[in-house]
C-alpha cells in the first residue's frame, strides 16, 4: 500500500518513543482485520489441544460450510456497515429472496399449475432482494430515517409478506437442479466443500475488489467516514447509499441460493438467526459500527471464528449455553478494541 | 473601440445579483451581491450572522438561493448540488475541513474525481490508478511548498490541523478552472502555515485566478486582499480597498457606525 515509507513526519519520531500499547494500536489502526486474524489464530491453536480432530481438513471443510450461508449475507451486511448504517432485516430479505424462487418455480397447483421457468423464477429471486434493498434504500435516503429503525421496520414487513405469500408452509415439490448447485460438493486436495463455500468466496473477492480498486468503494468508505465531507467533495451521497443497499440486497438473495443448496428446501422457518449473525460477523470482523473503518475480507474472518468457536467448543464438550456465552464475550471484546484503536486517533 | 475592449475584459467572472436565503424565519441574505473580477483576490469580512457562509454556499453550489441570480461568465447558473458548482469551475475550501479522515492524502485528493486505469482495465473494470493519483497528488502538495507532509499515503487523520487544511487548499488549487473559494482557510492554522496560504493566494493571483477569501483575520485581509466587500445584515455594506479604508474603518463599517458612499466605494476592477 505504502511504497513510500522512508519519509515519515514529526508521529512516526515520534512512535519510537511510544509505549507498546501505543504502537499496537497504531498498528491496529492502520490494519482493523489484525486482531480478528491473531483471534482466529490463537483460538484455532487452542481448540486443537483439546481435541486432536480439530486441525484437520475434513473438520475445517465442515466449519467452511456452516458459515457459507453468514458468510454470503455478511458481504452485504459490511458494505452497509461501512456507510455507518446497519441492516436487520437482511436474513428476512435472504428467506424472501429463497421462497420467492421457490414458489415461482414450482407454482401454486390450485391457483396457477406448473410453476415458471427457472430461469425466470431464479433473476425474479435475485430482483427481489434488491428490491428489497431498494426499499431500505429509499428509505434511509429520501425519508431520512435511521438505518436501524427502517430495518427493524423493514425486516418484520419481508418477514410477514413471506409468510403471507407462502402461508407458512413449505414448497414441497422436489427444487430443480440449478438451484440446488451450491449444495454439490466438490474435493480440493484434502478439503471437500460445497460449491457454496466456493461462490462465498467469489463474492468476497468481486466485493473487495469492488471496494479496494474503483471510485465506488472509495465512496463507499468516504460516505461511512464523514458524510458532510463526501457530500462537499462532490460525491452523490444517496447514490452511493442507494447502490450501497441494493447491492446488499443482492448478495442477501444469493445467500439466499447457497440457503436452498444447502438444506434443499426453501422454508420460510429456516435462518432467523440469520440477521444477528451477519452482524456478529462483520463486528468480530474489525469493521467499525460508526463506519468507515473495517475491509471485506475481516468478515469472512469473523464468520470463520463464529464457526470456530462453535465447532471447537463443541468438540471440546463444551455445552451450548457456554457456546452462546463465548459468541457474547468475542462480540463485546472486538468492539471494545475497535473503541480502543479509535480513540487512539482522535 | 479600444475602451469597449477592455469593459469587456472587466466583466466580472461570478456575480450575485440580490440573492436572498432564508433558514426557516432567520433570514441569512436579504438581497445580497457580489462581484468578482478576473485575476483579483475579493475578500469578504463580515461580523458572526452577516451572511458570509450563506453567500459563500450560493456561489458554490452548496445552498440554493431562494431569489436572486448567480452569474458565472455572464451566464445564469442555477446549481442543485455543490457538484454543479465544481463542474462550472468553481472550487471551495469550506471552513469545516471537506476531507475523509480515514481516507489516505492522495484519495481526498481525488475524492469524487478519481482517475482510472488506462485500458480495458480502468473501462472494463473501473480499476483506479493509485500510483498514477499519488504521483499527482505529491506534485500538487508540493507545488504548494508544503513540505511537512511527505509520505502521501498516510491518513489525513494523522495530519495536523494545519496540514489537513493544506490538502484541501491543494484539492482546490488543483482543480479549480474559473474561481476558487477559500472560507476561513487560516482560521485553524499555525503562523508558519498561514503564511504558506497566504502566499499560495498570492500565487493563485498571479496565474490569474480570481479568489474570493472569506476571513476574520483583518491583517491578513489587507495583506492579500484587492477589494474588501463588508457585509451586513445579509446584504453588501460596502466594498472598500485596503488603500482607501483603514481597519478600524472595515470595522466600523461591519457594525453599522461608518457608511460609505456609492462613489467612494470599489465598485468596479482595480486593474
Amino acid at each position: 500500500m505504502s511504497q513510500d515509507t522512508t519519509n515519515y513526519d514529526a508521529s512516526t519520531e515520534f512512535q519510537g518513543r511510544a509505549t507498546f500499547s501505543q504502537k499496537m494500536q497504531a498498528v491496529l489502526h492502520k490494519y482493523p482485520w489484525l486482531s480478528s486474524t491473531m483471534v482466529l489464530v490463537v483460538a484455532s491453536i487452542t481448540f486443537s489441544f483439546f481435541n486432536e480432530n480439530f486441525l484437520t481438513p475434513s473438520n475445517f471443510s465442515l466449519i467452511l460450510q456452516q458459515v457459507a450461508i453468514v458468510g454470503a449475507v455478511a458481504t452485504g451486511q459490511t458494505l452497509i456497515i461501512l456507510t455507518a448504517g446497519i441492516d436487520l432485516s437482511c436474513g428476512a430479505i435472504a428467506i424472501f429472496s429463497s421462497m420467492a424462487m421457490a414458489k415461482l418455480v414450482q407454482g401454486t397447483p390450485a391457483v396457477d399449475g406448473d410453476g415458471l421457468s427457472i430461469w425466470i423464477a431464479f433473476p425474479a429471486g435475485l430482483l427481489v432482494g434488491m428490491l428489497a434493498g431498494a426499499i431500505n434504500g429509499l428509505l434511509v435516503t429520501k425519508v431520512k430515517l435511521p438505518p436501524f429503525i427502517v430495518t427493524l421496520g423493514t425486516f418484520n414487513i419481508f418477514l410477514a409478506l413471506t409468510l403471507t405469500f407462502t402461508k407458512g408452509t413449505v414448497p414441497a415439490n422436489e427444487m430443480p437442479d440449478f438451484l440446488l448447485t451450491l449444495g454439490h460438493y466438490v474435493n480440493l486436495g484434502p478439503f471437500r466443500v460445497t460449491t457454496g463455500v466456493l461462490f462465498m468466496i467469489a463474492m468476497y473477492i468481486v466485493l473487495a475488489f469492488a471496494l479496494r480498486y474503483t471510485a465506488w468503494g472509495r465512496h463507499v468508505y468516504a460516505v461511512g467516514d464523514d458524510i458532510d465531507a463526501a457530500r462537499l467533495a462532490g460525491i452523490s451521497v444517496n447514490r452511493v447509499l442507494m447502490s450501497v443497499y441494493v447491492v446488499a440486497g443482492l448478495t442477501f438473495a444469493l445467500a439466499a441460493w447457497i440457503v436452498i443448496g444447502r438444506v434443499t428446501v426453501a422454508s420460510p422457518n429456516t435462518g432467523g438467526d440469520l440477521n444477528l449473525d451477519a452482524i456478529t460477523a462483520v463486528v468480530i470482523g474489525g469493521t467499525s459500527l460508526f463506519g468507515g473503518r473495517g475491509t471485506i475480507f475481516g468478515s469472512l474472518i469473523g464468520a470463520v471464528i463464529v464457526g470456530v468457536f462453535r465447532n471447537g467448543l463443541t468438540l471440546a464438550g463444551v455445552d451450548l449455553y457456554f457456546q452462546l456465552m463465548a459468541i457474547g464475550v468475542l462480540i463485546i471484546f472486538a468492539v471494545s478494541v475497535d473503541q480502543w484503536i479509535r480513540k487512539a486517533r482522535k | 473601440m479600444d475602451q469597449k475592449g477592455t469593459q469587456m475584459s472587466k466583466a466580472p467572472v461570478l456575480q450575485a445579483v440580490g440573492v436572498t436565503k432564508a433558514y426557516g424565519r432567520v433570514i441569512a441574505l436579504d438581497g445580497a451581491d457580489l462581484e468578482l473580477f478576473p485575476g483579483e483576490v475579493l475578500a469578504v469580512v463580515g461580523d458572526n450572522g452577516a451572511g458570509k457562509s450563506t453567500l459563500i454556499k450560493c456561489l458554490s453550489g452548496a445552498e440554493t438561493p431562494d431569489e436572486g441570480q448567480i452569474i458565472l461568465d455572464g451566464q445564469e447558473m442555477s446549481f442543485k448540488r455543490p457538484q454543479d458548482g465544481r463542474q462550472a469551475g468553481i472550487e471551495t475550501v469550506y471552513q469545516t475541513l471537506a476531507v475523509a479522515p480515514a481516507l489516505d492524502i492522495a484519495s481526498n485528493l481525488f475524492l469524487g474525481r478519481e482517475m482510472r486505469k488506462p485500458g480495458p482495465l480502468g473501462s472494463v473494470f473501473r480499476m483506479l490508478d493509485g500510483s498514477g493519483m499519488r504521483k499527482a497528488a505529491k506534485e500538487h502538495i508540493s507545488a504548494l511548498g508544503i513540505g511537512t507532509i511527505q509520505n502521501i499515503s498516510q491518513a489525513v487523520e494523522t495530519l495536523s490541523g494545519g496540514q489537513r487544511q493544506a490538502v484541501a487548499v491543494a484539492r482546490a488549487a488543483a482543480f479549480g478552472q474559473k474561481v476558487i473559494i477559500l472560507d476561513e482557510p487560516t482560521a485553524a492554522l499555525g503562523v508558519r502555515e498561514s503564511r504558506q496560504v497566504l502566499k499560495l493566494i498570492e500565487s493563485l493571483r498571479e496565474r490569474g485566478m480570481p479568489v474570493i477569501l472569506i476571513s476574520h483575520n483583518m491583517p491578513q485581509v489587507f495583506e492579500v486582499a484587492d477589494r474588501i466587500q463588508v457585509q451586513r445584515l445579509g446584504k453588501r455594506a460596502a466594498v472598500v480597498t485596503p488603500k482607501s479604508h483603514t481597519m478600524n474603518d472595515v470595522v466600523a463599517i461591519m457594525t453599522g457606525a461608518m457608511t460609505v458612499d456609492k462613489k467612494d466605494q470599489a465598485l468596479s476592477p482595480l486593474r
